[in-house]
C-alpha cells in the first residue's frame, strides 16, 4: 500500500453541509470521501492505494481534476483498490456533484 | 516422346487408393469402431503427410487430436500440421511427441506459451500465422491437406455428415481435402438412421468414428452483463452517438470483448431513445452473441450471419430464423469463410478491442513469451481497399479520407479500448511488444493484428479520435495522444495541437458530443445479467453453468 | 420491455439497498464514514480499508415501523467480517435491545469471517451470534435479508439460522462452508464449485426456501425485499425461548439428516419433498415456486 497527499490550487466550490461519499473498496474500484477543508482555494488530497508506484500518475488524474472542476476549500480521501484513472475521473465527477447538492 | 506423357498425372489419386486398400486389409470399412482408430490413423496416414485437425476457435476434433497424439511416432512422423485454432494440449503433443513438425495456423489461445517454448526449443517449424481467410484461401493453393480430421454432429449409415450449429471452418476444409485426392475422416457424437439434414455428402467422407464422448465447444462468445464497467457503458454511449449514428453504420462486425457487448445492450436504451432504431446496426456478420439477445427483441436486428454458433443459444435461434440462417431442420448452419467474406467486403465498419497501440495506430494482442496470433480481426479489421459496392457510410468515410471528390470510400474500422488494463498495464506505447516478439520468433515480421493505416477511429473514455480527417502524420501521432488519457504516451501530449484538433473535430471528448459521463451508468444496459438475457430471450437462452448465479 | 427497471438487490451497494429498503429519506447512519477510521489491521497488512470497514449501520423506519438495520457490503473483501466491522454490528444490536426498535433488520453479504483479522475477526463473529440471541431474549425480532453476491456463509451464515426469520432472493445464498472450501477440503468429486447451477441448488434461495429454512422468496428487486420484510415485520410475533421448541428444532434437523443426508444435489431433495418435476425447479420464476412450495405434502 502507498499513502499520497498533495494539495493542488482550485476555484472554490460552494460550501456544503454534509460530507459526501461514492464508490467501495472493491477490486477495480475505490471510494471517495469529500467534506470541507481548511483553505478556500485549495483541494487538499489524500490517496491511499493497494497498487504501489503510481504516484505521477495520481497527480495527473487528480490534478485534471481539480484544474476542471470547481474543488477549492475541500479534503479528499480516496481509500483505492487499483481503479484505473478512468474510474477514478468518473468517480470524482460523480462525489464532487453529490457534494455539491447531487445537481446533475 | 512427349514430355508430359512421362510423368503419372494422377499420383494422389493412386495415393489415396493405396491408403484406403491399407484400410481394407486391416479390416475396416466406412464406420471405424470406437476403439480402433488409432490404427486406422496409422494406416492411412503417412510420414510427411499435410494434416488438417480441425481445431475452429469452437468446435474441436478433439477425439481425433487425443488419437493421433497418441500414434507410433516411428510410424507418423514428420507431418506438417494446418489448422486454425490451437487450443487442445493434445495439439500441442504431436509435437512434443515428434509425430509433427511443421504448423500453419491461425490461433493458439491457451497453447500460446507452450507453442512459444516449442519455437525457442526449435521443435516446432512455424509456417505462418495466417488470418482464417488466408488460411482457408492456401488450403485451395499450396497448403492442401493429405487427411483432414474432422468434428461433425452425427452421421448416417452411409457416412453423410450433420454438421449441426457449430459448422464452422468444417465445409471448406472437407471440400479443398476430398477434391484433391485427400483422406476425410470425421468423429461424429452419434450415429443414427435419419440426419435433420445433410451437410457434408457420405461420398466426401471416407470414415466416420463415433468419439467417446461429445465435441467441447467453448462458449468463447458468452458475456456476462454484469461484468459490464461504467466506464464501458460511457465509450459505448459515445460510439453510438459520435460513430454509429454519424455514419449511419447498419453492416457491421463486433469483437468478443465487454466493450462491443455494452454496446449490443445499449441498442434497446440508449440507441432506441437517439430514433437509431432501424437506422443502425442492422445487419450482422457476428456470432450469436448472448448479449444480441435484446437487441433481436427489440427489433433492432434484421439479419446475422454466424462465424460458428453459442452454446446455449440453438434453441433461440432456431425460434428467430427471420433473423439467423438456418437450415429447413430448424437448426442454424454457421460457416466462417462466408461470414468472414461477409465480414471483409460486406460490413462497413469492424469495432473490436485491443492490448497495445502505438502512435501509428498499430494494434497488437501479441505479447512477450506468447504467440497466440489474431484468428479473424486481421480480415474483419482492415480496409479491403480495392473496388466495392457504395454504402452512405463507406462513402462518408472516404470522403473523410480523401476529400469530396474521393473516387472510393473506406471501411469503417474502430478500435475501442480504456486506456489502462487490469493492473495499471497501459494500452498506448511508444512501440508495440510485437516487435521483440518477432525478433524472439525471428520472424519475417513483426505480429501487428491490425495496421494503423486501416484503422479509421480510436474510441477511449477521454474521447474519440478521427484518424481519417488527419492531415499528417504527426497530427495522426498528436490526434492518439490526444485519446490515450493519462498514459505516458497521452501524457506527453503537446496540448496546444490537441486542442486545434479537438476544435477541428479530429477529437471529441464526451461533453463534445453532448454525452454527461455521470450519466454513464449501468441501469442503461438492457440486462445486467445473464438472467436478464434469458428472460429477454423468453426462456429460450440456455446458458451453461458457469455463468448462472441461480 | 425496452429496458432492465428492476433495482437489482444482488447488483447493489449496501448503501443502495439500505436507500431502498427503508422509508425515504429515513436513514441516519451511526458511525457515517467521515467520522471513522479504517481497519488498522488491514492498515498492517497493507491493505487498504473501507471508512465504514464494510458494513453500514443506523436507523430508519419500515413503512413508518421504527427499525435498526445493518448492511453488509459484499463488493468490500467479500463482505467478511472483521474485528471494527463486527463491533459495529453488535454495538448496533446491544443499543437496539435498550432502545427497542420494531426489529433489526440485518442486510447480510459475507463470506464470514474476515481471516486476515484473524481471531479477532472470529471474536467478533461469536460476539455477533450471542448479541443476536441476546436481543431475540428480550423479545426483539431481527429479521435478515440474504440476496447478495457473496450470499451468506461461514459464521454470517449462522448468524442467519440464528434471526428470527429470513427472507431470501432466488440468487441469496445461505450455507456454513462455501462452495470454493468444500471443494480445496474434500475435492472436485466432492463438490464441483464451478459448476454454479449446482451450487445454487445446493445452497440457493429456492433450495432454502423448499426446505423451508426461510420465511420467504421474493424477486431480485430492491422493492420486493422492502414488501417481504414489511409483510413480515407487520406479522411477526417473536416467540418466548424455551426447551420444547429448541427439542423439536432438534429433532426436525435430524430427521432432516437421516432422511436427506447421503443425496447429492438439491435435485434429489426436491424430489423427496414431493416436487413432481423437480428438474424444472430453477428455471420456474418467483411466484410459481411459492405456489408450487404451499402444494407440496406437508
Amino acid at each position: 500500500m502507498e499513502t499520497l497527499n498533495f494539495r493542488f490550487n482550485s476555484k472554490p466550490a460552494p460550501p456544503a453541509a454534509d460530507p459526501a461519499l461514492c464508490g467501495v473498496v472493491g477490486s477495480g474500484n475505490l471510494e471517495i470521501l469529500i467534506r470541507p477543508g481548511d483553505a478556500p482555494g485549495v483541494c487538499q488530497v489524500r490517496i491511499k492505494t493497494s497498487a504501489r508506484g503510481f504516484g505521477e500518475i495520481w497527480q495527473a488524474v487528480v490534478g485534471a481534476f481539480a484544474a476542471d472542476h470547481l474543488a477549492g476549500g475541500t479534503m479528499v480521501e480516496i481509500n483505492d483498490m487499483g481503479a484505473t484513472p478512468a474510474v477514478v475521473s468518473l468517480r470524482l465527477a460523480q462525489v464532487l456533484a453529490e457534494y455539491r447538492g447531487g445537481v446533475q | 516422346m512427349n514430355a508430359s506423357l512421362s510423368r503419372e498425372w494422377d499420383s494422389q489419386r493412386q495415393s489415396r487408393k493405396r491408403r484406403l486398400e491399407q484400410a481394407a486389409a486391416l479390416g475396416f470399412g466406412k464406420n471405424i469402431p470406437t476403439r480402433k482408430i488409432i490404427a486406422l490413423l496409422e494406416a492411412v496416414i503417412l510420414p510427411g503427410d499435410r494434416v488438417c485437425l480441425e481445431g475452429n476457435n469452437q468446435k474441436q476434433a478433439d477425439y481425433l487430436a487425443e488419437s493421433l497424439a497418441e500414434c507410433d511416432p516411428a510410424r507418423i512422423n514428420q507431418l506438417g500440421m494446418v489448422q486454425s485454432v490451437l487450443a487442445l494440449p493434445s495439439h500441442v503433443d504431436l509435437f512434443e511427441r515428434g509425430l509433427a513438425k511443421r504448423l500453419d495456423f491461425s490461433f493458439s489461445g491457451p497453447q500460446g506459451t507452450r507453442l512459444a517454448k516449442l519455437v525457442q526449443e526449435q521443435r516446432i517449424e512455424i509456417g505462418s500465422i495466417h488470418t482464417y481467410l488466408e488460411l482457408f484461401g492456401r488450403y485451395f493453393m499450396d497448403l492442401t491437406p493429405n487427411v483432414a480430421l474432422i468434428a461433425a454432429q452425427a452421421a448416417d449409415a452411409e457416412g453423410n455428415l450433420y454438421l449441426g450449429p457449430n459448422t464452422e471452418d468444417t465445409p471448406a476444409i472437407v471440400e479443398a481435402t476430398a477434391f484433391k485426392g485427400g483422406i476425410v475422416i470425421a468423429q461424429v457424437n452419434e450415429r443414427v438412421t435419419k440426419l435433420p439434414r445433410v451437410d457434408v455428402p457420405a461420398d466426401w467422407v471416407d470414415f466416420t468414428v463415433v468419439a467417446p464422448k461429445p465435441n467441447y465447444i467453448e462458449p468463447l462468445f458468452t458475456r456476462d452483463p454484469a461484468q459490464i464497467t461504467e466506464v464501458q457503458v460511457l465509450m459505448a454511449m459515445m460510439a453510438i452517438k459520435g460513430i454509429y449514428a454519424e455514419y449511419g453504420v447498419t453492416r457491421l462486425n463486433h469483437g468478443i470483448g465487454f466493450d462491443t457487448a455494452a454496446i449490443e445492450l445499449l441498442l434497446p436504451t440508449y440507441a432506441a431513445d437517439l430514433g437509431l432504431k432501424g437506422k443502425i446496426c442492422t445487419h450482422w456478420a457476428l456470432n450469436p452473441h448472448p448479449t444480441l439477445i435484446p437487441a433481436i427483441e427489440s427489433g433492432f436486428v434484421e439479419s446475422v450471419h454466424c462465424f460458428g454458433s453459442e452454446v446455449g443459444m440453438d434453441a433461440y435461434i432456431s425460434a428467430r430464423s427471420d433473423v439467423f440462417f438456418t437450415g429447413a431442420d430448424g437448426s442454424m448452419r454457421s460457416n466462417r469463410a462466408f461470414c468472414q467474406t461477409a465480414g471483409l467486403y460486406a460490413c462497413d465498419m469492424f469495432i473490436g478491442s485491443t492490448l497495445q497501440m502505438d502512435l501509428a495506430g498499430n494494434s497488437s494482442t501479441a505479447t512477450l513469451g506468447r504467440i497466440t496470433g489474431f484468428g479473424g480481426a486481421p480480415n474483419m479489421g482492415s480496409d479491403p481497399h480495392g473496388r466495392r459496392h457504395a454504402s452512405p457510410a463507406w462513402l462518408k468515410a472516404g470522403r473523410e479520407a480523401n476529400g469530396p471528390n474521393a473516387i472510393r470510400g473506406r471501411k469503417l474500422v474502430v478500435q475501442m479500448v480504456e486506456t489502462f488494463r487490469e493492473h495499471m498495464a497501459p494500452v498506448f506505447v511508444e512501440e508495440l511488444d510485437a516487435w521483440q516478439l518477432q525478433k524472439s520468433m525471428g520472424a519475417d515480421l513483426p505480429p501487428i493484428m491490425i495496421y494503423g493505416d486501416d484503422v479509421s477511429h480510436i474510441v477511449t473514455e477521454e474521447g474519440i479520435a478521427n484518424l481519417l480527417l488527419c492531415r499528417t502524420q504527426e497530427e495522426r501521432e498528436q490526434a492518439i495522444r490526444g485519446v490515450a488519457g493519462f498514459t505516458p504516451v497521452g501524457m506527453a501530449r503537446d496540448r496546444r495541437m490537441v486542442e486545434n484538433l479537438r476544435d477541428r473535430g479530429i477529437i471529441r471528448r464526451a461533453e463534445d458530443i453532448g454525452i454527461d459521463p455521470r450519466m454513464a451508468t449501468r441501469d442503461l444496459l438492457a440486462a445486467r445479467s445473464v438472467k436478464d438475457l434469458v428472460g429477454w430471450s423468453g426462456g429460450l437462452y440456455s446458458p451453461p453453468s458457469r455463468f448462472r448465479n441461480w | 420491455m425496452t429496458r432492465s427497471t428492476r433495482k437489482s438487490w444482488f447488483e447493489a451497494t449496501a448503501r443502495t439497498r439500505i436507500a431502498g429498503l427503508l422509508d425515504a429519506g429515513s436513514f441516519c447512519e451511526i458511525m457515517p464514514p467521515a467520522e471513522s477510521q479504517p481497519s488498522p489491521h488491514l492498515a498492517q497488512l497493507d491493505l487498504p480499508g473501507a471508512f465504514d470497514d464494510g458494513v453500514v449501520i443506523g436507523c430508519g423506519q419500515i413503512e413508518k415501523r421504527p427499525v435498526f438495520v445493518a448492511a453488509q457490503e459484499g463488493q468490500f473483501m467479500g463482505g467478511a467480517v472483521g474485528e471494527i466491522h463486527g463491533a459495529k454490528m453488535v454495538g448496533l444490536l446491544r443499543r437496539a435491545v435498550e432502545e427497542k426498535p420494531a426489529a433489526v433488520v440485518l442486510l447480510i453479504d459475507s463470506g464470514g469471517v474476515r481471516l486476515h483479522e484473524a481471531n479477532a475477526g472470529l471474536i467478533a463473529i461469536s460476539e455477533i451470534m450471542r448479541a443476536v440471541l441476546d436481543a431475540r431474549a428480550a423479545g426483539l425480532p431481527v429479521i435478515a435479508l440474504v440476496g447478495g453476491s457473496c450470499g451468506a456463509f461461514g459464521g454470517m451464515g449462522i448468524v442467519a439460522k440464528l434471526c428470527s426469520a429470513i427472507v431470501i432472493s432466488e440468487e441469496g445464498r445461505l450455507a456454513l462452508s462455501g462452495p470454493e472450501v468444500i471443494e480445496t477440503v474434500a475435492g472436485v468429486e466432492e463438490f464441483d464449485a464451478r459448476d454454479r447451477a449446482l451450487v445454487w441448488r445446493v445452497t440457493g434461495g429456492k433450495h432454502r426456501y423448499l426446505m423451508g429454512d426461510c420465511a420467504a422468496l421474493v424477486e431480485d428487486d430492491i422493492p420486493a425485499f422492502r414488501a417481504g420484510a414489511a409483510e413480515l415485520l407487520a406479522a411477526w410475533r417473536e416467540p418466548e425461548p424455551g426447551i420444547a421448541q429448541l427439542r423439536a428444532r432438534q429433532k426436525m434437523l435430524e430427521d432432516r439428516l437421516a432422511a436427506y443426508g447421503d443425496f447429492r444435489d438439491g435435485l434429489q431433495v426436491w424430489a423427496a419433498l414431493g416436487v413432481a418435476q423437480p428438474e424444472t425447479v430453477p428455471s420456474i420464476d418467483r411466484d410459481s415456486l411459492v405456489a408450487l412450495k404451499e402444494g407440496l405434502p406437508t
